[in-house]
């Protein structure tokens, strides 16, 4: 499955009250280790069906990046009925991204 | 079996794999984590010869490119050590496998010094930063504190008076490595305090960073500050202990060498920041990458190792 791209008026449906666990991706395209992980994280994307991965661009989306408290970039959270059930910050190879959904 | 194995993907690594490929030898480059090494967090590059300006992303995909599409491979897998046998050959271990070769670069690089504080790794990413360009914009309206003396400390203070509310500078002497401009230039911004001969002592705050406590090295007081933020530019390390066999190294860690890039074992080669000397810049990185790839392609040449 594709990576969603998730503002702040589809974020409710998209993650909270998603029936399956959600992965959501942290990021700006001025972040170096950003734009490295993003590939990794859509070639997730495409590989998992029980898990649902969406993108939020913290220069856009800054109430949802405040919400979360975001203090550094790339944050990977997931979330599972509506909290976040795991995180992590900063580059990571794809081990540990599928690691990350495996909670 | 290889010709020649690169341990790392960044400035020095990929530029080895450029020179070790247009010499017509094979090369494969192993790497832990992403290309492009510590030069990736960096917006903008304005120091390199014929590049006016690009950013560390843009100029670690080109070198990435570069390097792929001469041939080099370049796989994602943690390096654990490398076994000589009295033939000559390096096998070269990773996590998942292993590789026979003539000859190995190790370009391994270095990474961020932390603190070496209670709770840092975990509230790394919540309040503690070592890249004030990359978190920064987190922090704005905020008061943050960077912590080191020398010029990326500077550099760090000096972008985030930009952005935040009150800066303190920490640093545990009275002198700075940096240059005396950008100190004074720093001095006169109206939002940054400079907390000198002082060291940071104690990260507070639950599950994000709420402040630290500050001793003083001269008078040991201890002060407790409130910050939103701790941006840490107290230098690099390398980590370079799997080799520690195959290659010596000083007592920081760094890989014995001179510019000729040759460690104490024949066909062991070493680039970048992970070698000692005086700059480490992207340039010199380069320039390692150039030495050592050509030396190891001589090397190759004249070696009796047959593949």
């Amino acid at each position: 499955m594709a990576a969603v791209n998730v503002t702040k008026d589809n974020f409710q449906a998209e993650v909270l009250e998603s029936d399956k666990p959600v992965l959501v991706d942290f990021w700006a395209s001025w972040c170096g280790p950003c734009k490295m992980l993003s590939p990794i994280v859509e070639q997730v994307a495409e590989s998992v069906q029980d898990v649902k991965i969406c993108k939020v661009n913290v220069d856009d989306e800054q109430e949802l990046a405040e919400r979360y408290n975001i203090m550094s970039i790339p944050a990977l959270k997931v979330f599972k009925n509506g909290e976040v059930v795991n995180e992590g910050v900063g580059f990571m190879p794809r081990e540990k991204v599928e690691e990350l959904i495996r909670v | 079996m290889e010709d020649i194995v690169i341990i790392g993907a960044g400035t020095a690594g990929l530029s080895a794999a450029i020179y070790a490929r247009r010499a017509g030898k094979k090369a494969v480059v192993l790497e832990a984590m992403t290309y492009g090494g510590q030069i990736i967090n960096t917006p903008d590059i304005e120091n390199y010869p014929g590049i006016k300006h690009i950013s560390g992303f843009d100029f670690a995909t080109g070198l990435y490119e570069q390097a792929t599409a001469l041939g080099a491979e370049i796989k994602f897998e943690k390096v654990t050590g490398i076994k000589l046998s009295s033939d000559g050959i390096k096998t070269v271990k990773t996590s998942s496998s292993e590789y026979k070769t003539k000859a190995v670069i190790l370009a391994t690089g270095a990474k961020n010094r932390p603190l070496g504080l209670d709770r840092e790794e975990e509230l790394t990413g919540s309040g503690v930063s070592y890249c004030a360009t990359c978190d920064g914009a987190f922090y704005k309206g905020k008061t943050v504190a960077v912590n080191g003396g020398g010029n990326t400390a500077i550099e760090d203070a000096a972008f985030l008076s930009s952005l935040c509310k009150k800066v303190y500078l920490i640093h545990r002497r009275d002198k700075f490595r940096a240059d005396a401009a950008d100190v004074e230039k720093l001095k006169a911004k109206e939002n940054v305090e400079f907390i000198l001969d002082s060291t940071i002592s104690r990260l507070e705050g639950d599950d994000t960073l709420t402040g630290i406590e500050i001793h003083n090295v001269k008078n040991a007081v201890k002060q407790h500050l409130d910050i939103d933020g701790l941006f840490i530019a107290v230098g690099q390390i390398p980590d370079n202990s799997a080799f520690a066999d195959v290659a010596e190294l000083d007592e920081k860690g760094y890989i014995k060498a001179g510019e000729d890039c040759r460690t104490k074992t024949p066909g062991i080669f070493t680039a970048g920041d992970c070698r000692t000397k005086t700059v480490r810049q992207l340039t010199t990185a380069a320039s390692d990458g150039a030495v050592a790839a050509l030396a190891a392609c001589s090397y190759c040449d004249s070696t009796e190792i047959n593949s």
